[in-house]
């Protein structure tokens, strides 16, 4: 029954370290690259999940459930974050018939 | 087995996930991130959290990506909308030099950081079950549990606030 799971036992906790890492850094990159709000949102989310796997991986280790309630609230306010900001991208197409986020350099010096 | 299971997620979540900044088309790039949810859910039962596994599919999979999806086939975006800029390519260069900076400096912090390992006599593989989380969650996390309701409340006014039409708009 309490038996430790296998991936735990075969897999140091380090190459999760790794994996998020480079996961979180594609989020970046797609923020800084990509021009689409949809897109930059979506890169958002890669990133909060990059957190999410890291913050699961560690509360697994340390046979820990404070983590896992973390991932949950994460999530949570990932959910809520999306609804907001996916009426906001529909309001700026509405105004503006694009969501190239280059346009909308009003408040640029 | 289950190792290379995992070598075999880790790649699919990075596949993926690149093809969700590369890809020109954004329904693709939605795509993309259900299949980096789905091979994400794969690690977290390989990890024995069933609870945030299943929230994971329902929540992200589920949720978050019909939202994505109806916006995207609502605004009629299913073709690439970026324009080639003369600034793109020193932009596109710039943020991925960056950001393979970043990653640099942190995998050589990683690699030499103490994180430990598991504890073979305290260890409890049961913590990432329903029973136990729930547990948690009607115990200890009770404020901010029934705090995230409030919070979805004003997310949802805030939602249907923004996506109103007004008068004075131009509609389309």
């Amino acid at each position: 029954m309490n038996e430790i799971p296998e991936v735990i036992r075969t897999i140091p906790l380090q190459y999760y370290l790794f994996f998020s890492s480079t996961l979180f850094v594609i989020g970046i990159i797609g923020v800084l690259t990509r021009r689409n709000a949809i897109i930059i949102f979506m890169c958002i989310e890669l990133m909060l999940n990059a957190v999410n796997l890291l913050l699961t991986a560690f509360s697994a280790y340390r046979s820990d459930a404070n983590g896992q309630v973390f991932v949950f609230f994460i999530m949570a306010v990932a959910a809520a974050e999306v609804c907001v900001g996916l009426a906001i991208i529909v309001m700026i197409y509405r105004n503006l018939r694009s969501t190239d986020i280059n346009i909308l350099s009003n408040l640029k010096w | 087995m289950t190792g290379s299971l995992f070598y075999f997620l880790t790649f699919l979540t990075l596949f993926a996930a690149l093809g969700v900044v590369f890809s020109k088309n954004p329904v693709y790039s939605v795509l993309f991130l259900i299949l980096t949810f789905f091979s994400l859910s794969g690690h977290y039962i390989l990890l024995n959290a069933q609870f945030v596994a299943a929230v994971n599919i329902i929540v992200y999979a589920g949720a978050i990506m019909v939202l994505f999806l109806f916006v995207i086939m609502f605004l009629n975006l299913n073709m690439d909308t970026e324009q080639a800029q003369k600034k793109s390519v020193l932009t596109k260069v710039a943020g991925a030099i960056s950001g393979g900076l970043l990653l640099v400096i942190m995998i050589a912090v990683l690699k030499d950081a103490e994180v430990g390992s598991y504890d073979p006599e305290n260890f409890d593989s049961q913590i990432g079950l329903v029973e136990n989380l729930g547990h948690l969650l009607f115990t200890k996390y009770l404020l901010p549990f029934e705090l995230a309701s409030v919070l979805f409340l004003v997310a949802m006014v805030g939602a249907v606030m923004l996506g109103k039409k007004e008068t004075q708009q131009r509609h389309f």
